[in-house]
């Protein structure tokens, strides 16, 4: 990593200190040499072991990673004798570039080894190599382009969230009592293990035989209220749960917005004569449109992710019409341990996450700046 | 403000008042009305608890008036008073369970405030070049990690933790969920850093002191709220967290929330237990809700109002 920092430090250093200062740097490149050595001997040992063509070795891989903490320790380190002030600002960033790198870029390209091979961890013949064959068995898997569907569905209802959670910021903004209270008891629902609510809701708030809330259903005259029998019914029942849980998000970065905006833009509406509905539609919505789009986009991202809700209420069902992606792909490996296919099927959803997310930005950059 | 309500009253002497009424009305009832739809889920769950399969089925709700409360569904998690010093095998798991859910999010969430504020604080404070990437993209490099599905990762890892003997472990799963909330942290303590002057950082370099000496003795210290906001966010989403836990633990290093999915799972379990159980692992959340909801939201809306 280089950094490069507008100050200089230029003050011209003295032939004494400025042969030290060569030494130290000497000293550097030194240990980045020697460590990085010592880490490719010991991957070299390590795979050689592995596949078997010499008996020294580890047992695990484990002791890869403890050389990989010291490569960077030593590495960073080197960063300090080599450049000194400049150095020590890299160290600031270094550690947590290192931890990204391996744990998210390293496995997200190991991920995409995986993704070739046909391999199932509860067979007795290991990985071997099938190339796009995973992809070829996913045109055809009616049930992922199923949960694609779904997906979609799932995100589109994130703009029924954002009304209900836009109405309740706008109560929470108005003169009232208690507000300290109401914003409390609102923000609660977030706070909630999913699990957990997939238990008080799912599972017994929403039980067909003596669940309240069937109960209030049969009251009201819907005679069989099962929730999740139908597919559409599922589907909405769990994104109600998950609207429950993930609405005071939304309120309370739009609760934000809506006590930033300026009160003087409120009154000269009023001034003008604008009812509430006017001065709602022509006032607030526009000046809260790009905290709007903001918030609607991290929340799509984060609907993307759905999983827990839909694993332990329905597992899928009825006929899988309430799966998601991860879903989905967590009983590909928990039936069928098909570790392969699974990843192959991670790996296309990432690339149409980022695909699509790629132009949302775009797209909402484009319209957030016409409107502003 | 005062003086075009007066002005409007005096032309029309009632209309307003009670239609100023009727909209305080309506907005106290749509405030009371979600005040239910949050907090029935909760009440239901606490009063089940205590409930026997009678009062469960015929749908009572009102404690004392309805049903006489008991400690069926603490005494089942060996957790009632009449039970609590006795040994037991539930009690024992839950709170194993319990355990690893703690040193799982607090040590999680103490690494990722350790490697994000100094990352956001050198991108706040200092240029970075690498390659061609400079402090815009390096930051939205980490931000972009956000949008990686745990699916993603889920799989790859369990083939590497199996080869690193980390399946099953505490630590393994505090190296992963570092990972998730790292981004988060990042954000809130790049805000944070962004908002204490750079004039206090030229300062303490006047006074001698290094960058890391600045960093640690002058500006960490004024950079409290950010730290408390990033680190109550962390806890509570790891506290959470289940999708790697359900894949990546199975004895050992289980956390709550498995142990909550793994009961849920199994048909006949009885509603008082589970419900107990289901109050027992939010109980943590829900207070920390109440008394650190200030935190809470300040984490949350970092950067929104701008």
């Amino acid at each position: 990593m280089q950094s490069s920092v507008d100050i200089a430090d230029a003050v011209p250093p003295k032939a004494g200190m400025k042969r030290a200062v060569r030494r130290r740097a000497t000293v550097g490149r030194i240990l980045i040499g020697l460590a990085s050595l010592v880490f490719l001997v010991v991957l070299v040992v390590q795979v050689l072991h592995a596949a078997g063509a010499i008996a020294a070795g580890f047992s695990t891989w484990r002791p890869i990673l403890i050389v990989y903490l010291l490569w960077a320790i030593a590495f960073g380190t080197a960063q300090v004798l080599i450049r000194g002030e400049r150095g020590q600002r890299a160290l600031f960033l270094l550690p947590a570039v290192f931890f990204t790198v391996a744990v998210v870029i390293f496995p997200t390209i190991f991920g995409l080894y995986i993704a070739s091979l046909d391999w199932n961890l509860s067979s007795i013949e290991g990985p071997h190599f099938s190339g796009l064959d995973n992809v070829r068995a996913m045109l055809s898997d009616t049930y992922y382009w199923n949960a694609l569907g779904n997906m979609v569905f799932y995100s589109v209802a994130v703009l029924g969230e954002y009304a209900i959670a836009f109405a309740l910021a706008l109560l929470l903004s108005a003169e009232i009592r208690a507000r300290k209270f109401f914003r409390v008891v609102f923000l609660l629902p977030m706070m909630l293990s999913p699990v957990a609510v997939s238990w008080m809701i799912g599972k017994s708030l929403l039980e067909y035989r003596f669940g309240p809330a069937a109960t209030l259903a049969r009251y009201l005259g819907w005679d069989n209220p099962a929730f999740f029998a139908s597919p559409w019914m599922a589907r909405f029942t769990i994104q109600a749960m998950d609207a429950w849980v993930s609405i005071p998000f939304i309120m309370i970065i739009l609760l934000a917005g809506l006590q930033a905006m300026p009160k003087e833009v409120q009154e000269a509406a009023k001034v003008d004569g604008a009812n509430g509905w006017q001065s709602f539609w022509h006032v607030t919505f526009p000046i809260m449109l790009p905290v709007s789009i903001t918030v609607l986009i991290i929340r799509i991202i984060f609907k993307l992710k759905l999983a827990d809700i839909v694993i332990n209420v329905t597992a899928g069902g009825p006929g899988g019409a309430t799966d998601t992606v991860s879903s989905f792909i967590y009983r590909v490996y928990r039936d069928r341990s098909n570790v392969g296919y699974g990843t192959a099927l991670a790996m296309v959803y990432l690339l149409l996450i980022i695909v699509l997310l790629t132009l949302v930005l775009r797209l909402s950059k484009r319209w957030t700046q016409r409107v502003t | 403000m005062a003086v075009t309500t007066a002005k409007s009253a005096h032309r029309h002497p009632v209309a307003p008042r009670a239609k100023r009424m009727a909209s305080r009305a309506l907005i106290y009832a749509a405030l009371l009305f979600w005040t239910f739809i949050c907090l029935f889920p909760i009440y239901w769950t606490v009063t089940t608890s205590f409930k026997s399969a009678v009062d469960v089925t015929q749908a009572h709700l009102i404690p004392w008036v309805d049903f006489n409360p008991d400690w069926k569904g603490w005494r089942s998690l060996g957790l009632s008073p009449d039970t609590l010093f006795e040994t037991s095998t539930a009690r024992s798991e839950f709170v194993n369970r319990f355990i690893n859910s703690i040193i799982t999010s607090v040590g999680a969430s103490v690494l990722a405030l350790i490697l994000g504020s100094l990352a956001a604080y050198g991108l706040s404070r200092f240029r970075y070049k690498f390659a061609w990437m400079r402090n815009d993209d390096i930051l939205f490099f980490f931000m972009s990690q956000l949008i990686l599905p745990p699916v993603v990762l889920a799989l790859p890892f369990l083939v590497l933790y199996k080869a690193l003997a980390l399946l099953d472990t505490t630590f393994g799963l505090i190296l992963l969920y570092t990972l998730t909330v790292l981004p988060i942290v990042i954000w809130i303590m790049r805000d944070q850093f962004n908002a204490i002057p750079v004039e206090l950082d030229e300062a303490a370099f006047v006074d001698g002191l290094s960058a890391w000496g600045a960093f640690l003795r002058i500006i960490l210290p004024l950079a409290f709220p950010g730290m408390a906001a990033a680190f109550i966010l962390s806890l509570v989403l790891c506290w959470n967290e289940y999708f790697f836990a359900a894949l990546l633990t199975s004895t050992d290093a289980k956390t709550l929330p498995v142990m909550v999915a793994s009961q849920t799972g199994s048909q006949g379990i009885n509603w008082w237990s589970m419900a107990a159980l289901s109050t027992a692992a939010i109980a943590p959340l829900v207070l920390i809700g109440i008394f650190l909801e200030r935190y809470i939201v300040s984490g949350l809306t970092t950067g929104a109002g701008k």
